[in-house]
């Protein structure tokens, strides 16, 4: 593979694991704000200590992503960053109130009646849940603009049609799938941390956004074939096809682990669900990182820098991931226990 | 407001947000391992309180500067999309090592805030240790991309596209050593002097227990060493300005005329028009001795730059003068305390306290306007010599909304971030504070 070929797949396997973690904190804030029914309050809990020591590590993964995409494809960062300019804007205000919610509503001040609700804590609560409701929403839109085919980049000039490309049908169903994913990641997650009726919320919970997956899925199809035919193509082609099929494997799977209640089995089934469809979905994009004018080859940045990114990439991983395996053993090695701080 | 005017705007009120929390984020993890350290060496609880507290703050603190830093990520790109095409490929190398130190540094946090009681009190200091130093990298290394941008290297241009691009470039560029070094001190500096502004308001209303005590030592201590450090190495980063930035160190200096054994101008408003400096205090030949270390050397004017390629000569002067006064006085607050410390904690007068208070934003003020004098000074270039700031812009319309939006959210924030960390402040908490006067209200 070219260096170029190299680092598009580090890139797509970082959008990858972004998905799998940062989208389960996405989830986590979805069911904090469809919070429902006499657990309310422990399902909010549940999701903060979830959440908590883990969200800003994952949330670095998509700062990799942009780093990756404007060292190594200089110039689809910059046309991305012309055509998407508004929806870039409220998804960085989506993942600013966000992180800033999420932590300020952590030490707002309780009121006397309910502990860990109090006025300010409320309001904040609101801020995090909406903008985690909608920031996925546009991820996925964004998403789905460099695949819907009026991302036009000629002669380095930026052009885009009436219709802004983000809110082209393809991307609005891009955003509407990521909504439903990250639910259903958050939730299959959290039936795994929770024990007794707090398990069967999740899990009811998970059933629901499944079915939405699995119904989003069945209008989205007939979509991408009269849509985006390459992409269409892409994904029936010999390189994606196998990908995309155990990634569908792996949504029955989880679905009937979760009937079942294997819990631990569903989890793993959909990190792999979740992995395949949108590794699937990268391998069928391939060449193009915004169809149909810019490629990974014509995009691509210094062979130098290139390397660089390579080369880095086995001591930077090599202290990365047994980081991130630490952290995950000490906060998720068993079910959710003491509170901190 | 024309695009360009707006892109400024809105890069200056990011950066200069989050240089805030990252700031923070450098300087809070060592203060806590510091703290924390102690309380592993003396079994002191006090120490290990002051440690939590911390925690407490920077995880508010941290969070806020790593969403505000994702907005920068995206803002280079949106805001500057053209100077993004032809540097990103350039100095992304830096960015790319940043992206591990801010894995390592997330990680790490993740574990000490949320640790305190699943990791063995070595382990949960060490977990510390790894934020601490991962924090000061990745500051170094952004600073690598900035540094970059001042004095560009490692690629040759050919029919205005890079050619030969080293896989190091960032680190090539000559004044990555200097602006790290004074950049990097300049975080502690800043966070030491604020976290104790916030514990001699406490000992001011009464509060002089030994968590209140120890808390202002451990910050003076930081701040003063390297209260003490930043103008040597201040000094080293002038002398590289005036070998690469020259018109730079003129506008710093409002140095107009070309000449030999130039003055030092101290403060002074200067006037671009006619080329004067009024109310300026001239120490003879300072300058030349600074920038070059001869009494007799040349020091390049403006008059020596086309007028297209001159800062702005009224900023760039105030910001460093406002630089170097609040480096200065901060010196010397700093040496006043440990003089007055000469005989024994718990010994600082109300007017010491006070004027730690007093202090306490200057470190604050000195790092935005460095980073100002640097940025402006660079100015009218992005890439300092090889690409205009206008020639970066992007075509967008819409900057003056988004400016207008950004500012407005990022006022929201700090006001709401002010309050609770202000709710944070409560004292003591109880069963620590032993010692003189140890109630504390909340
Ligand atoms: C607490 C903050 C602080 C303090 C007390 C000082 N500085 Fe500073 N200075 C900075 C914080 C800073 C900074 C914000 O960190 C800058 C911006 C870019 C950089 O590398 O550091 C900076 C830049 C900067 C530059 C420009 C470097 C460049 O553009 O490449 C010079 C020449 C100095 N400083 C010199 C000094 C001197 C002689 C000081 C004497 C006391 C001093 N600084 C105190
Ligand atoms: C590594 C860090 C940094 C990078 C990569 C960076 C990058 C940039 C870029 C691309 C611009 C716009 C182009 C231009 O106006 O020249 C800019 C302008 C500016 N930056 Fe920085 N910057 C960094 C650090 C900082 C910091 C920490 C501050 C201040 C707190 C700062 C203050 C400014 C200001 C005031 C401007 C506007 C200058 C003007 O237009 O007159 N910069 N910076
Ligand atoms: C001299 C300037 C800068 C310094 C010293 C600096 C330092 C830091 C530090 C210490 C953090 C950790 C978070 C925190 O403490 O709150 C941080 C976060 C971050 N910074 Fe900056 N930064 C600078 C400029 C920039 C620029 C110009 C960019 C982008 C182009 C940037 C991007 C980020 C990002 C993406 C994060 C989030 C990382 C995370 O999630 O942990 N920073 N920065």
């Amino acid at each position: 593979m070219s260096p170029e070929t190299l680092v598009a797949a580090v890139t797509l396997a970082a959008v990858v694991a972004y998905a799998v973690f940062a989208g389960a904190d996405f989830g986590g804030g979805i069911w904090d704000a469809f919070a429902a029914g006499p657990r309310r309050e422990e399902q909010r809990s549940t999701i903060a200590h979830a959440m908590g020591p883990v969200w800003e590590a994952n949330h670095v993964w998509l700062i990799f992503v942009i780093v990756l995409l404007f060292t190594a494809f200089p110039p689809a960062f910059a046309a991305l960053s012309v055509a998407l300019f508004l929806p870039f804007h409220l998804v960085l205000l989506g993942i600013i109130l966000r992180g800033a919610a999420f932590v300020f509503r952590a030490y707002s001040p309780e009121s006397a009646r309910s502990p860990g609700a109090g006025r300010g804590a409320l309001r904040w609560g609101a801020v995090f849940g909406a903008a985690s409701v909608i920031t996925p929403v546009l991820l996925g839109m964004c998403l789905g603009a460099v695949s819907a085919g009026s991302l036009r980049v000629v002669d380095g000039v930026v052009r885009v049609g009436d219709t802004p490309p983000w809110l082209a049908p393809l991307s609005l169903a891009t955003g509407a799938f990521a909504l439903a994913t990250c639910a259903y990641l958050a939730a299959v997650y959290l039936a795994n941390e929770t024990e007794g009726p707090l398990r069967e919320d999740f899990r009811a919970r998970a059933l629901w956004a499944g079915t939405a997956t699995v119904a989003l899925s069945v209008l989205v199809l007939p979509l991408l074939r009269a849509q985006a035919p390459h992409l269409w193509s892409g994904l029936l082609s010999a390189r994606a096809a196998p990908v995309v099929a155990v990634g569908v494997g792996a949504a029955l799977l989880s679905g009937w682990a979760l009937l079942r209640r294997r819990f631990r089995l569903a989890r793993a089934a959909t990190v792999a669900q979740v992995a395949c469809l949108l590794a699937g979905w990268g391998i069928a994009q391939y060449p193009y990182i915004i169809y149909p004018d810019v490629t990974v080859q014509g995009a691509a940045g210094h062979p130098g820098t290139l390397r660089f990114v390579l080369w880095t990439l086995p001591p930077g991983m090599g202290v990365l991931l047994p980081s991130l395996y630490y952290l995950f053993r000490v906060f998720k090695g068993e079910h959710l226990g003491v509170r901190e701080p | 407001m024309d695009t360009l005017t707006a892109a400024r705007a809105q890069m200056e009120v990011s950066l200069a947000f989050h240089m805030v929390f990252a700031a923070l984020g450098i300087g809070m993890p060592l203060l806590m391992v510091m703290a924390e350290g102690l309380w592993l060496r003396t079994g002191r609880e006090h120490y290990r309180q002051l440690a939590k507290k911390w925690a407490k703050a920077t995880a508010l603190t941290f969070a806020v500067g790593a969403v505000s830093g994702t907005a920068l990520s995206f803002e280079l790109g949106l805001l500057w999309p053209r100077f993004m095409e032809f540097a990103g490929g350039i100095f992304g190398s830096a960015f790319a090592l940043e992206g591990y130190a801010f894995f390592v540094e997330a990680i790490f946090l993740g574990l000490y805030l949320y640790g305190w009681e699943r990791l063995s009190p070595r382990a949960h200091w060490l977990a510390g240790v790894a934020v601490a130093t991962s924090g000061m990298l990745s500051g170094v290394l952004v600073v690598a991309a900035n540094a970059w941008m001042q004095t560009p290297a490692g690629f040759r241009m050919v029919d205005g596209a890079a050619v030969d691009v080293s896989p190091f470039a960032p680190f090539l560029a000559p004044s990555w050593f200097q602006m790290s070094l004074h950049s990097t001190l300049s975080c502690y500096v800043a966070t030491g002097f604020a976290v104790a502004g916030v514990y001699a308001v406490g000992m001011l209303r009464g509060r002089r227990d030994v968590y209140h005590r120890s808390a202002l030592t451990l910050a003076m201590s930081l701040a003063t060493v390297t209260a003490l450090l930043q103008p040597l190495s201040g000094d080293l980063s002038a002398k590289n300005v005036a070998e690469h930035q020259p018109a730079k160190l003129a506008a710093m200096e409002a140095h107009f005329e070309t000449a030999r054994g130039v003055p030092l101008l101290v403060g002074g408003i200067p006037d671009e028009a006619t080329g004067e400096v009024r109310w300026a205090l001239r120490i003879p030949r300072m300058l030349s001795v600074l920038a070059y270390g001869d009494p007799d050397a040349e020091v390049r004017g403006l008059n020596d730059f086309p007028v297209d390629e001159r800062p702005n000569v009224l900023i760039t002067h105030l910001a460093f003068q406002v630089m170097v006064g609040c480096g200065f006085a901060l010196i010397g607050l700093g040496l006043w305390y440990w003089w007055a410390r000469r005989r024994g904690p718990g010994a600082e007068g109300r007017l010491l306290l006070a004027a730690v208070v007093a202090g306490s934003p200057l470190g604050f003020l000195a790092l935005q306007a460095g980073w100002i004098v640097t940025e402006v000074g660079r100015q009218p270039w992005v890439v300092y010599g090889v690409m205009r700031t206008a020639d970066g812009v992007t075509p967008v319309g819409e900057v003056p909304a988004t400016l207008f939006g950004f500012s407005v959210l990022y006022l929201g924030l700090g006001v709401a971030l002010a309050y609770l960390l202000r709710r944070l402040a409560t004292g003591a908490p109880p069963g620590t504070a032993a010692g003189r006067g140890g109630l504390h209200v909340s």
